[in-house]
Protein backbone atom coordinates (compact mmCIF):
# COMPACT_ATOMS: atom_id res chain seq x y z
CA UNK A 1 0.00 0.00 0.00
CA UNK A 2 2.83 2.18 0.89
CA UNK A 3 4.95 1.47 -2.26
CA UNK A 4 1.42 2.39 -4.47
CA UNK A 5 1.89 5.65 -2.13
CA UNK A 6 4.97 6.44 -3.11
CA UNK A 7 4.74 5.46 -6.64
CA UNK A 8 1.60 8.58 -7.00
CA UNK A 9 3.17 10.43 -4.70
CA UNK A 10 6.37 10.52 -7.61
CA UNK A 11 4.30 10.49 -10.48
CA UNK A 12 2.09 13.31 -8.84
CA UNK A 13 5.40 15.63 -8.55
CA UNK A 14 6.96 14.25 -11.60
CA UNK A 15 3.53 15.37 -13.36
CA UNK A 16 3.70 19.05 -11.89
CA UNK A 17 7.38 19.51 -12.62
CA UNK A 18 6.35 18.60 -16.41
CA UNK A 19 3.85 21.32 -15.92
CA UNK A 20 6.06 23.74 -14.88
CA UNK A 21 8.86 23.11 -17.07
CA UNK A 22 6.04 23.48 -19.59
CA UNK A 23 5.03 26.84 -18.19
CA UNK A 24 8.63 28.29 -18.19
CA UNK A 25 8.55 28.10 -21.72
CA UNK A 26 6.84 30.28 -24.30
CA UNK A 27 3.04 28.85 -24.12
CA UNK A 28 2.84 29.82 -27.84
CA UNK A 29 5.95 28.96 -30.15
CA UNK A 30 6.59 31.10 -33.26
CA UNK A 31 4.55 34.22 -31.99
CA UNK A 32 7.03 37.12 -30.94
CA UNK A 33 8.36 37.80 -27.49
CA UNK A 34 7.12 40.81 -25.41
CA UNK A 35 10.15 42.73 -25.69
CA UNK A 36 9.90 42.57 -29.39
CA UNK A 37 6.45 44.04 -28.96
CA UNK A 38 7.14 46.26 -26.75
CA UNK A 39 10.32 47.84 -28.74
CA UNK A 40 7.49 48.81 -31.43
CA UNK A 41 4.65 49.93 -28.23
CA UNK A 42 7.39 51.61 -26.79
CA UNK A 43 7.29 54.63 -29.43
CA UNK A 44 3.39 54.84 -29.15
CA UNK A 45 0.98 56.62 -27.51
CA UNK A 46 -2.78 55.65 -27.13
CA UNK A 47 -4.89 58.35 -27.16
CA UNK A 48 -6.78 57.61 -23.97
CA UNK A 49 -4.53 57.37 -21.87
CA UNK A 50 -2.00 60.34 -22.49
CA UNK A 51 1.34 60.35 -22.09
CA UNK A 52 1.67 57.12 -20.84
CA UNK A 53 3.59 54.62 -23.45
CA UNK A 54 2.12 51.90 -24.72
CA UNK A 55 4.38 49.61 -23.61
CA UNK A 56 4.07 50.35 -19.74
CA UNK A 57 0.37 51.49 -20.21
CA UNK A 58 -2.28 48.43 -18.17
CA UNK A 59 -5.70 49.83 -19.54
CA UNK A 60 -7.66 47.19 -21.72
CA UNK A 61 -7.11 49.20 -24.95
CA UNK A 62 -3.71 49.39 -24.93
CA UNK A 63 -3.47 45.62 -24.29
CA UNK A 64 -5.73 45.04 -27.14
CA UNK A 65 -3.12 47.52 -29.27
CA UNK A 66 0.22 45.79 -28.09
CA UNK A 67 -1.83 42.19 -29.21
CA UNK A 68 -2.38 43.82 -32.24
CA UNK A 69 1.70 44.51 -32.88
CA UNK A 70 1.98 41.14 -31.80
CA UNK A 71 -0.33 39.67 -34.53
CA UNK A 72 0.95 42.33 -36.82
CA UNK A 73 4.60 41.30 -36.08
CA UNK A 74 4.18 37.65 -36.89
CA UNK A 75 2.44 38.45 -39.81
CA UNK A 76 5.76 39.75 -41.11
CA UNK A 77 5.12 43.45 -40.75
CA UNK A 78 8.49 45.39 -40.03
CA UNK A 79 8.67 48.25 -37.69
CA UNK A 80 7.83 50.54 -39.73
CA UNK A 81 4.78 49.13 -41.58
CA UNK A 82 3.08 48.35 -38.10
CA UNK A 83 3.83 52.61 -37.03
CA UNK A 84 2.32 53.72 -40.11
CA UNK A 85 -0.56 51.33 -39.79
CA UNK A 86 -1.63 52.98 -36.44
CA UNK A 87 -0.56 56.28 -37.86
CA UNK A 88 -3.13 55.70 -40.65
CA UNK A 89 -5.77 54.35 -38.09
CA UNK A 90 -5.64 56.79 -35.10
CA UNK A 91 -3.56 59.57 -36.63
CA UNK A 92 0.00 61.04 -35.72
CA UNK A 93 -0.70 61.85 -32.39
CA UNK A 94 0.12 57.91 -31.56
CA UNK A 95 3.38 58.69 -32.43
CA UNK A 96 6.15 59.33 -29.37
CA UNK A 97 8.20 60.98 -32.00
CA UNK A 98 5.85 63.08 -34.56
CA UNK A 99 7.03 63.27 -38.10
CA UNK A 100 8.73 66.75 -39.20
CA UNK A 101 5.34 67.86 -41.52
CA UNK A 102 2.58 70.36 -40.85
CA UNK A 103 2.59 72.21 -37.89
CA UNK A 104 4.86 69.09 -36.49
CA UNK A 105 7.76 70.93 -37.64
CA UNK A 106 7.20 73.54 -35.12
CA UNK A 107 8.79 71.27 -32.14
CA UNK A 108 12.09 70.95 -34.21
CA UNK A 109 12.58 73.99 -35.14
CA UNK A 110 11.13 76.84 -32.01
CA UNK A 111 13.49 75.14 -29.33
CA UNK A 112 16.81 75.74 -31.46
CA UNK A 113 15.65 78.72 -32.29
CA UNK A 114 14.86 79.50 -28.92
CA UNK A 115 17.92 78.85 -27.79
CA UNK A 116 20.09 80.80 -30.19
CA UNK A 117 17.85 83.63 -29.37
CA UNK A 118 18.56 83.35 -25.73
CA UNK A 119 22.36 82.70 -26.80
CA UNK A 120 22.40 85.99 -28.78
CA UNK A 121 20.76 88.23 -26.14
CA UNK A 122 23.10 86.85 -23.36
CA UNK A 123 26.06 87.62 -26.27
CA UNK A 124 24.36 91.42 -26.00
CA UNK A 125 24.41 91.89 -22.56
CA UNK A 126 27.70 90.95 -21.84
CA UNK A 127 29.16 93.08 -24.61
CA UNK A 128 27.17 95.85 -22.84
CA UNK A 129 28.61 95.26 -19.43
CA UNK A 130 32.42 95.10 -20.73
CA UNK A 131 32.12 98.29 -22.39
CA UNK A 132 34.58 100.90 -20.13
CA UNK A 133 32.98 102.76 -17.45
CA UNK A 134 33.08 106.62 -17.49
CA UNK A 135 35.71 107.94 -15.44
CA UNK A 136 34.32 109.01 -11.70
CA UNK A 137 34.86 112.53 -11.97
CA UNK A 138 33.12 113.34 -15.24
CA UNK A 139 30.35 110.88 -13.80
CA UNK A 140 30.27 112.73 -10.74
CA UNK A 141 29.82 116.05 -12.58
CA UNK A 142 27.38 114.71 -15.12
CA UNK A 143 25.57 113.47 -11.91
CA UNK A 144 25.26 116.58 -10.02
CA UNK A 145 21.86 117.23 -8.87
CA UNK A 146 21.02 120.67 -7.21
CA UNK A 147 21.08 119.06 -4.06
CA UNK A 148 24.50 118.11 -4.36
CA UNK A 149 25.51 122.08 -5.23
CA UNK A 150 23.23 123.04 -2.08
CA UNK A 151 25.07 120.89 0.40
CA UNK A 152 28.76 121.76 -1.73
CA UNK A 153 27.75 125.37 -0.96
CA UNK A 154 26.89 125.00 2.42
CA UNK A 155 30.00 123.26 3.34
CA UNK A 156 31.90 125.75 1.59
CA UNK A 157 30.10 128.42 3.78
CA UNK A 158 30.65 126.42 7.12
CA UNK A 159 34.58 126.55 6.60
CA UNK A 160 34.79 129.91 5.57
CA UNK A 161 33.74 130.93 9.36
CA UNK B 1 15.37 94.75 -34.21
CA UNK B 2 15.31 91.69 -35.44
CA UNK B 3 15.25 89.91 -31.77
CA UNK B 4 12.35 91.33 -31.22
CA UNK B 5 10.37 90.41 -34.19
CA UNK B 6 11.84 86.70 -33.46
CA UNK B 7 10.62 86.75 -29.67
CA UNK B 8 7.21 88.18 -31.37
CA UNK B 9 7.14 85.61 -33.78
CA UNK B 10 7.33 82.86 -30.84
CA UNK B 11 4.57 84.60 -28.60
CA UNK B 12 2.24 84.51 -31.75
CA UNK B 13 2.65 80.51 -31.88
CA UNK B 14 2.11 80.09 -28.78
CA UNK B 15 -1.10 81.72 -28.17
CA UNK B 16 -2.27 80.12 -31.20
CA UNK B 17 -1.18 77.07 -29.88
CA UNK B 18 -3.33 78.17 -26.37
CA UNK B 19 -5.91 79.03 -28.94
CA UNK B 20 -6.18 75.75 -30.66
CA UNK B 21 -5.91 73.60 -27.22
CA UNK B 22 -9.03 75.99 -25.43
CA UNK B 23 -11.21 75.59 -28.55
CA UNK B 24 -14.28 73.41 -26.92
CA UNK B 25 -16.44 70.90 -28.11
CA UNK B 26 -19.07 71.57 -30.62
CA UNK B 27 -21.94 73.34 -28.67
CA UNK B 28 -25.49 72.85 -29.02
CA UNK B 29 -27.13 75.13 -31.33
CA UNK B 30 -23.93 74.93 -33.98
CA UNK B 31 -23.86 73.52 -37.15
CA UNK B 32 -21.93 70.15 -37.30
CA UNK B 33 -18.62 70.37 -39.49
CA UNK B 34 -18.96 67.47 -42.21
CA UNK B 35 -17.44 64.36 -41.58
CA UNK B 36 -17.08 60.97 -43.68
CA UNK B 37 -17.29 57.59 -41.82
CA UNK B 38 -16.25 54.41 -43.53
CA UNK B 39 -18.10 52.16 -42.17
CA UNK B 40 -16.83 48.02 -41.39
CA UNK B 41 -18.62 46.67 -44.40
CA UNK B 42 -16.68 49.56 -46.89
CA UNK B 43 -19.48 52.01 -46.90
CA UNK B 44 -18.63 56.03 -47.04
CA UNK B 45 -21.35 58.04 -44.96
CA UNK B 46 -21.61 61.87 -45.27
CA UNK B 47 -22.91 63.99 -42.85
CA UNK B 48 -23.93 66.05 -45.30
CA UNK B 49 -25.71 63.55 -47.17
CA UNK B 50 -28.00 62.73 -44.12
CA UNK B 51 -29.50 66.19 -43.99
CA UNK B 52 -33.16 66.22 -43.87
CA UNK B 53 -32.64 63.30 -41.65
CA UNK B 54 -31.99 63.25 -38.04
CA UNK B 55 -28.69 61.68 -36.88
CA UNK B 56 -27.68 59.54 -34.07
CA UNK B 57 -24.14 59.54 -33.97
CA UNK B 58 -22.78 57.49 -30.96
CA UNK B 59 -19.09 57.24 -30.15
CA UNK B 60 -18.33 54.32 -28.39
CA UNK B 61 -15.64 51.13 -28.03
CA UNK B 62 -14.96 47.26 -27.19
CA UNK B 63 -12.47 48.08 -23.98
CA UNK B 64 -15.84 50.45 -23.14
CA UNK B 65 -17.57 49.25 -20.29
CA UNK B 66 -20.34 51.85 -19.97
CA UNK B 67 -21.08 51.53 -23.56
CA UNK B 68 -21.98 47.85 -23.00
CA UNK B 69 -25.23 49.51 -21.01
CA UNK B 70 -26.62 51.42 -23.82
CA UNK B 71 -25.95 48.93 -26.90
CA UNK B 72 -28.74 47.10 -26.50
CA UNK B 73 -31.01 50.44 -25.96
CA UNK B 74 -29.40 52.44 -29.06
CA UNK B 75 -29.88 49.38 -31.31
CA UNK B 76 -33.72 48.59 -30.21
CA UNK B 77 -34.26 52.30 -31.19
CA UNK B 78 -32.96 52.15 -34.13
CA UNK B 79 -35.26 49.36 -34.86
CA UNK B 80 -38.08 50.88 -33.90
CA UNK B 81 -36.81 54.16 -36.28
CA UNK B 82 -35.27 52.38 -39.45
CA UNK B 83 -38.58 51.61 -41.04
CA UNK B 84 -39.55 55.13 -41.36
CA UNK B 85 -35.96 56.23 -42.84
CA UNK B 86 -36.13 59.30 -41.00
CA UNK B 87 -33.46 58.68 -38.15
CA UNK B 88 -29.69 57.52 -38.93
CA UNK B 89 -27.90 55.88 -36.35
CA UNK B 90 -24.20 55.39 -37.02
CA UNK B 91 -21.70 54.13 -34.62
CA UNK B 92 -18.21 55.46 -34.42
CA UNK B 93 -16.16 53.32 -32.84
CA UNK B 94 -12.95 55.54 -30.99
CA UNK B 95 -9.24 54.44 -30.55
CA UNK B 96 -10.16 50.66 -31.13
CA UNK B 97 -8.84 47.32 -32.08
CA UNK B 98 -11.10 45.86 -35.42
CA UNK B 99 -11.69 42.26 -34.15
CA UNK B 100 -12.50 43.50 -30.72
CA UNK B 101 -14.69 45.81 -32.41
CA UNK B 102 -16.71 43.51 -34.76
CA UNK B 103 -17.00 40.69 -31.84
CA UNK B 104 -18.46 43.88 -29.72
CA UNK B 105 -20.86 44.36 -32.72
CA UNK B 106 -21.87 40.95 -32.94
CA UNK B 107 -22.34 40.28 -29.35
CA UNK B 108 -24.68 43.09 -29.01
CA UNK B 109 -26.29 42.16 -32.36
CA UNK B 110 -25.72 45.62 -34.03
CA UNK B 111 -27.32 46.34 -36.90
CA UNK B 112 -26.58 50.13 -38.00
CA UNK B 113 -23.83 51.24 -39.57
CA UNK B 114 -20.59 51.63 -37.72
CA UNK B 115 -17.31 52.25 -38.87
CA UNK B 116 -13.71 53.08 -36.93
CA UNK B 117 -12.64 56.61 -36.41
CA UNK B 118 -9.68 56.66 -38.54
CA UNK B 119 -7.22 59.01 -37.79
CA UNK B 120 -9.86 60.13 -34.23
CA UNK B 121 -10.59 62.84 -37.37
CA UNK B 122 -14.31 62.50 -35.80
CA UNK B 123 -13.72 62.37 -32.28
CA UNK B 124 -10.93 64.89 -32.79
CA UNK B 125 -13.71 67.35 -34.69
CA UNK B 126 -16.15 66.78 -31.65
CA UNK B 127 -13.19 67.00 -29.26
CA UNK B 128 -15.25 63.92 -27.04
CA UNK B 129 -13.92 63.41 -23.99
CA UNK B 130 -14.44 60.18 -23.84
CA UNK B 131 -16.82 57.21 -24.80
CA UNK B 132 -19.54 56.73 -24.75
CA UNK B 133 -21.06 60.06 -26.03
CA UNK B 134 -24.21 60.79 -28.26
CA UNK B 135 -24.66 63.53 -30.49
CA UNK B 136 -27.79 64.05 -32.07
CA UNK B 137 -28.25 66.20 -35.26
CA UNK B 138 -31.63 67.86 -36.84
CA UNK B 139 -32.42 67.67 -40.26
CA UNK B 140 -30.61 71.22 -40.72
CA UNK B 141 -27.47 69.53 -39.29
CA UNK B 142 -27.25 71.07 -36.42
CA UNK B 143 -26.63 70.25 -32.90
CA UNK B 144 -29.09 69.25 -30.40
CA UNK B 145 -28.64 67.19 -28.03
CA UNK B 146 -25.48 66.01 -26.53
CA UNK B 147 -25.01 62.83 -24.46
CA UNK B 148 -22.02 62.35 -22.04
CA UNK B 149 -21.85 59.22 -20.75
CA UNK B 150 -24.42 56.04 -21.61
CA UNK B 151 -28.34 56.38 -21.95
CA UNK B 152 -30.13 54.86 -18.93
CA UNK B 153 -33.25 53.00 -21.29
CA UNK B 154 -34.78 53.44 -25.12
CA UNK B 155 -36.91 55.56 -23.84
CA UNK B 156 -34.62 58.29 -22.77
CA UNK B 157 -33.36 58.13 -26.28
CA UNK B 158 -36.75 58.06 -28.04
CA UNK B 159 -38.05 61.51 -26.07
CA UNK B 160 -35.06 63.19 -27.63
CA UNK B 161 -35.42 61.93 -31.03
CA UNK B 162 -39.26 62.64 -31.15
CA UNK B 163 -39.44 66.12 -30.54
CA UNK B 164 -36.81 66.83 -33.30
CA UNK B 165 -39.03 64.70 -35.79
CA UNK B 166 -41.72 66.74 -35.38
CA UNK B 167 -39.86 69.97 -36.13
Amino acid sequence: MKKFLLIGLLTCLLAGLSTGLALAQDPQPGLPSDDQVNAIAKQLYCPVCENIPLDVCGTQACAQWRELIREKLSQGWSEAQIKQYFVDQYGDRVLATPPARGLNWLVYVVPPLAILLGAFMLYRAFRAWKQPALPLAESNSSLQSPADEYVRRLEEELRNR
Amino acid sequence: MLVWLGVLALLALLALGVRRAQQGPVQEGDRVPNFTLTTFEGETVNLTDLQGKVVVLNFWASWCTPCEQEAADLEAAWREYQPGGEVVFLGVDYVDTEPEAMAYLKKFDITYPNGPDLGTRISQAFRIRGVPETYIIDRENVLRYTKIGPFDSKAEIIAIIEPLLNE
